[in-house]
């Protein structure tokens, strides 16, 4: 048992040792934090400049109905398009929007001069306009009031609420739940595959350079196997840890630091979101989003999301290392494992590609039986628990877990035994069998 | 006291039987020879010893006792193709190879410390493996199997691809740990070094054992009885025919030289006897085999051979 520690021991310091474990523990967070926080920066940094934009309408429909915005002024021109043109062009930020006469009954042609990027709020902004008016005046053509249709515009929120056992009844929002299940199921099959190729690349290494007789004269061949799948989950644990940790930090440090900790980034995301609905034209819901967008998040049951992912990536990446283990013990050159990587990636890839009729159908058969097959379920039942699972199926999926793992151990370890002394060897399945019931 | 005795050992792979009822005898502190042409079975044998690969059939005993797992430790093994770990540091990995074979890490230290200095390599200590070259790899090799102190130590080839001044030193060490009390396997194929070293040899062909014995009495099991005597005058000499029987005879400048086998049991004392009354003698040898002719000759003639 002292001899498994030390294997794990080196495992885990050779790893965490070097270079690259360092680059990536940093640069994850980095990535994570940014891809939270840059669009909201972007949004900040582009609305600085201020839009004035002139409006030509030679048909007088529109002029009247474009109003100032945050960042956006109009104001009117009456001259011809040339002269016009010269004049308001004079500096960055300044636009020319010309609606030229037509022949037609509605003119729905417009034309936009600026002499740097227009933006997409202003196009988006003009667009909708001209759209709304031109409607209404179809409307009105037709005899229809456009109020009329205004008022009976409405809009639907549908509260999903899932009445659990004994009553409790819980709000759930199915977009938060796929953004998370998939999410999740994402991470799973990320970590699986990263990690599971290390002990797949450390077995081959031990192989090749053929340090594996001298260990083996210290230690037993599933000693030393089972040394290298758990130093390197410690490896994947530690690093996801860090990044848990780091990402929050890095999140803190740039709201207090950068905002000054007066505005935070979520009001940031949300004026940004505002600006949208008022571009668009439509009136805002009853409900502001992000109330409701918390509401959703803290009826989803975290401790069991945490456990859940801890225990599939572990359970899955036990699983699907000791495959590797027995494959870089098995074959000789790097070029050999490419036969046997495709059969034993096809499960997890299956899973990911299933993942989009998962979320449509958490409850359906296929998504039960998914997500109890050990080869599947580390990734389909991630994307299904976000939705509410009962406690007996996660029950039962996990139990299936720890069985598939402990059966593949058994056969990669007699797989494993067999190769790993074994040289200038072509190995295809029916040796691998062999190896198996030897 | 050290010991170590294989009984009636089988081991069949799953297409090829590597040992076949193989038994040696390898008495404490002293240096045996496991030799045999490649594929014969020697390191199924050894890998046996040092329960990387587990029996069919048969014993191995330590001091007459079953061989047990913790008994690793008090077995220090090179293989022939041997590696070490690239990236890892030189000092740091000899330790771990040496905490593995159970010895703590201070006292692993300290013994490092020690070969370190006695091969002078003190300054490797913190470089990579990769930056070593292939003959300084190997001494560390050497080291990390001698360090934890080993009872019994096996090496398999261990003088390929040294340099025949790194040949001596190790062979100087591998002496001086017999004589501090180690016993000692040898697989090899350098026949010189056999000869050399071992005390006790046992030739594997065919996954078989087909010859063992102490290296002098199986020298003198095979020798031919022939005596290449040189003298003066040239001239043939007149032998009883039942005693001595004349193989070859040729002149060198002035003397006569003639190979005579001894038949019967004649002693060597006797032909002196014979040719001291007819020539002036100035030379006599008994012409023996090396352990390499031995080795061609029974390969040769056992059966199967050359098929591996």
């Amino acid at each position: 048992m002292n001899k498994i520690f030390l294997i794990i021991q080196r495992e885990y310091l050779i790893r965490v040792k070097k270079k690259s474990f360092i680059i990536m523990t940093i640069l994850g967070p980095v990535l994570m934090a940014s891809l939270m926080i840059l669009p909201a920066f972007l949004a900040d940094w582009s609305e600085a400049t201020h839009k004035n934009v002139a409006v030509l309408d030679e048909t007088g429909w529109y002029y009247e109905k474009f109003k100032d915005q945050d960042n956006i002024s109009f104001y009117h021109v009456h001259n011809d398009l040339e002269t016009d043109k010269e004049k308001a062009l004079y500096e960055k930020g300044h636009l020319l929007l010309y609606i030229p006469k037509t022949e037609l009954s509605i003119p729905v042609y417009a034309e936009l001069f600026s002499n740097g990027q227009s933006g997409l709020n202003l196009t988006t902004y003009i667009k909708s306009v001209m759209k709304r008016e031109a409607e209404n005046k179809k409307l009105l053509a037709s005899g229809i009031n456009p109020d009329v249709i205004k008022s009976s515009k409405v809009s639907i929120k549908l509260s999903n609420i899932r009445v659990e056992e004994g009553g409790i009844e819980k709000k759930s929002n199915t977009e938060v739940e796929v953004g998370l299940g998939i999410f999740g199921g994402i991470m799973i099959y990320f970590f699986i595959f990263m990690f599971g190729v290390q002990v797949l690349k450390g077995v081959m290494e031990e192989k090749q350079n053929r340090i594996v007789e001298i260990i083996l004269a210290s230690v037993k061949p599933f000693q030393l196997m089972m040394g290298k799948i758990i130093g390197i989950a410690m490896v994947g644990l530690t690093q996801f840890l860090l990044w848990i940790i780091l990402t929050a930090v890095f999140l803190i440090a740039f709201q207090s630091g950068i905002f000054g900790g007066s505005s935070d980034t979520l009001d940031i995301i949300s004026s940004q979101s505002q600006i949208s609905d008022l571009a668009v034209g439509t009136t805002t819901g009853v409900n502001d989003p992000f109330t409701m967008a918390t509401e959703i998040i803290s009826g989803i049951n975290f401790k069991i999301m945490i456990f859940s992912f801890l225990f599939y990536f572990l359970g899955g990446y036990l699983l699907y290392s000791s495959f590797f283990a027995a494959i870089g013990g098995a074959v000789d050159q790097d070029a050999d494992t490419q036969q046997f990587m495709l059969p034993v990636s096809i499960p997890l890839i299956f899973s990911v590609a299933m993942s989009g009729v998962i979320v449509n159908q958490p409850d359906s058969a296929m998504s039960f039986w998914l997500s109890m097959i050990p080869l599947t379920s580390p990734i389909t039942m991630m994307i299904r628990i976000p939705f509410g699972v009962p406690i007996w199926e996660i029950a039962v999926s996990m139990s299936l877990l720890v069985v598939g793992f402990l059966i593949s151990t058994w056969m990669a370890g007699k797989i494993y035994r067999t190769g790993i002394l074994m040289y200038g060897q072509k190995v295809n399945y029916a040796i691998m069998w062999k190896w198996l019931r030897h | 006291m050290f010991s170590l005795e294989a009984i009636n050992v089988s081991k069949t792979y799953i297409n090829h039987k590597a040992l076949d009822n193989v038994s040696i005898q390898v008495e404490e502190q002293s240096i045996f020879g496991l030799l045999g042409p490649n594929g014969a079975g020697k390191t199924t044998l050894i890998r046996i010893i040092n329960q990387i690969s587990v029996m069919d059939e048969g014993k191995i005993l330590l001091n007459g006792e079953p061989i047990k797992p913790s008994d690793t430790a008090m077995i220090g093994y090179l293989p022939e193709e041997r590696g070490l770990y690239k990236k890892m540091k030189v000092g740091e990995q000899a330790v771990y190879l040496a905490q593995l074979k159970g010895i703590s890490k201070n006292e692993a230290i300290r013994e490092l410390k020690k070969w370190f200095e006695k091969f002078e390599i003190g300054s490797w200590w913190n470089k990579k493996v990769e930056e070593l070259s292939k003959g300084m790899q190997q001494k560390l090799q050497f080291i990390a199997t001698v360090m934890h102190k080993p009872r019994l130590l096996i090496f398999d080839e261990p003088f390929s691809g040294f340099d025949p001044i790194n040949v001596n030193i190790l062979k100087q060490e591998i002496l001086k740990l017999r004589d501090e009390g180690a016993t000692v396997i040898f697989s090899t194929h350098n026949m010189a070094s056999v000869e050399e070293l071992c005390d006790n040899i046992a030739l594997i062909n065919n996954s078989k054992v087909i010859l063992s014995g102490g290296v002098n009495e199986i020298i003198d099991r095979y020798k031919p009885n022939i005596f290449k005597v040189s003298y003066t005058p040239h001239k043939s000499i007149d032998l009883k025919p039942n005693a001595f029987e004349l193989v070859s005879e040729e002149k060198l400048g002035d003397l006569h030289s003639s190979r005579i086998r001894l038949l019967n049991g004649t002693k060597p004392n006797d032909l002196l006897t014979a040719l001291t009354s007819q020539v002036e003698v100035h030379s006599f040898n008994e012409i023996l085999p090396s352990i390499n002719d031995i080795f061609i000759q029974e390969v040769n003639q056992s059966p199967n051979s050359g098929n591996e």
